[in-house]
């Protein structure tokens, strides 16, 4: 496992809670640069949460986020630079459904970043060939399969080439045909020194490409470890109860 | 154009349909600006009243309270009060508080024209209703969507212009289609502040020619082609805006 002195981010006794239920009840990880990993656990256990309150999707109660030197638990968080450094990669795709897959690409480095139009249109065909989809750059969102959509929507996050790359349960919506073409490119992505946090029920492939597995229930971190030692020697009755479940 | 003038002329004499507007210079002149009155009245209306309703749903939006209640308020007071106390109410009430200004020739003269408290007033009543319409087609963008917005670094008022206002007409565009339709209706009521639209010269046609029923009739035709016209613009841009895999 990569281990570089200072984590690309970092969670410190991160508490969330929404309303009178509290949903992250203290939770911490470090992951360093170019590290993949997987947050498994059961339904309603905090996963999404977890990855929302990294890109200040949804505020926190206390705790510190650092992402890149960057606090994120700070009223005067400056938002813009905290998600051009996160990408993030919903299960429902959530694409822009106006505009063309091309399109979706290109919009936030125009509108967001005030990147040079042309610049940014030849990167998006090279986003979109990258995720395979090349002769789809004029199709609708509504012209797509789920599998492709899904690619667009990697290719999407891409174009604001961020540092870290949130993935939430990206596969759990699609036919098991199409989450090999999903799981192939998110696995060149880590191949090529990506950070990435990846929420999946998908166990197989987070022991394949994960660095380290942490399991959540109930808003904290049960256990954690590399792949390798985590599914065989998992010693907290309730990961064992989850993984008996799901293998 | 001679010729179709003098049928017009024959028409009248041979069979008592009386239609001035065709074979009298005077009234056709007066009926062509009365239809210009009416388009320009129309299209200033429908502009006004679009950017009302999108300022409108977006401020309603908001995060502070009272902008909230005030764009309430706004559409609680021009929603549930008739049209003509409003025209009434800003021509008579309002245009009469407002200090005179002297014109040209020294003469004093209301700071705004009938033409203008007319538009106003008409914008204000369609845009509450477009308030309401934009803010029903935003309430249909699904958050998830905006999120996805916002992850990518968008602000508020970016998403809202570059993602949730383009999906929001997509869905509201057949309850705008027929608040347009209205206000183009509701420009009659200009009639009451003598503004010279079609209803007002055509009244001042039929009390010098005294051709009631020809008027009436020409009347409603002209705006069932007004009428008519707009529809099929707004068709023409839902055909436009159409993109496969939206529900229109
Ligand atoms: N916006 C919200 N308002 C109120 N409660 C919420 C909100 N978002 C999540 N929750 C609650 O927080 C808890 C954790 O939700 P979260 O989505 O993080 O779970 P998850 O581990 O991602 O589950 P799943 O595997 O089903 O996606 C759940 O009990 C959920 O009901
Ligand atoms: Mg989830």
């Amino acid at each position: 496992m990569p281990e570089s002195a200072v984590p690309l981010l970092r969670l410190r006794d991160v508490h969330k809670r929404f309303g009178a239920v509290e949903v992250l009840k203290g939770v911490s990880f470090d992951v360093a640069m170019g590290e993949v990993v997987c947050i498994i656990g059961p339904s309603g256990s905090g996963k999404s949460t977890i990855l929302r309150c990294i890109n200040a999707l949804v505020p926190i109660e206390s705790g510190s986020i650092l992402v890149d030197g960057q606090e994120v638990n700070d009223p005067a968080l400056d938002k813009l630079a905290l998600r051009r450094k996160v990408g993030m990669v919903f299960q429902q795709y959530n694409l822009f459904p106006h505009k063309t897959a091309l399109q979706n690409v290109m919009m936030a480095p125009i509108h967001v970043l005030k990147q040079d139009r042309k610049a940014v249109e030849e990167r998006a065909w090279a986003l979109l060939k990258k995720v395979r989809l090349e002769g789809k750059e004029a199709s609708y969102p509504g012209e797509l399969s789920g599998g492709q959509q899904q690619r667009v929507a990697i290719a999407r996050s891409l174009a604001m080439n961020p540092e870290l790359m949130l993935f939430d349960e990206v596969t759990a919506a699609l036919d098991p045909e199409t989450v090999k073409e999903v799981l192939v490119t998110i696995r060149e992505l880590a191949e090529e020194g990506m950070t990435c946090i990846l929420v999946t029920h998908e166990m197989g492939f987070a022991r394949e490409i994960g660095d380290h597995i942490y399991f959540t229930d109930r808003g904290v971190i049960v256990e954690h470890g590399p792949p390798k030692t985590f599914f065989v020697e998992a010693k907290d009755p309730r990961t064992r109860q989850f993984l008996d479940q799901i293998l | 154009m001679e010729a179709f003038y003098e049928w017009f002329r024959w028409l009248y004499e041979a069979t008592g349909i009386n239609l001035t507007i065709f074979y009298d210079a005077f009234d056709r002149n007066r009926m062509i600006s009365g239809f210009w009155m009416t388009v320009r009245l129309c299209l200033l209306c429908i502009f006004f009243s679009i950017v009302i309703g999108v300022v409108g749903a977006w401020l309603q939006g908001s995060q502070l309270k009272w902008t909230r209640r005030a764009v309430h308020g706004f559409i609680a007071l021009f929603r549930d009060t008739p049209p003509l106390v409003q025209i009434y109410f800003f021509y008579f009430g309002l245009g009469a508080l407002l200090p005179r200004v002297d014109n040209a020739f020294g003469i004093p003269e209301p700071i705004l024209t009938n033409v203008q408290w007319a538009v106003i007033s008409l914008s204000l009543f369609a845009g509450a209703f477009n308030v309401e319409i934009f803010r029903s087609g935003i309430e249909a963008v699904p958050k998830a969507t905006v999120e996805a917005a916002e992850a990518l670094g968008y602000s508020r008022l970016r998403a809202y212009i570059h993602v949730v206002l383009p999906l929001a007409v997509r869905i509201c565009l057949p309850a705008l289609n027929n608040n347009i339709v209205n206000l183009v209706k509701t420009t009659t009521l200009a009639y009451a502040i003598a503004v010279p639209e079609m209803l007002y010269v055509t009244k001042q046609i039929w009390s010098d020619a005294t051709n009631v029923p020809e008027m009436m009739v020409f009347l409603l035709l002209a705006y069932v082609f007004l009428v008519g016209c707009v529809v099929w613009v707004m068709a023409r841009i839902e055909r436009w805006l159409k993109v496969p895999g939206i529900g229109l």
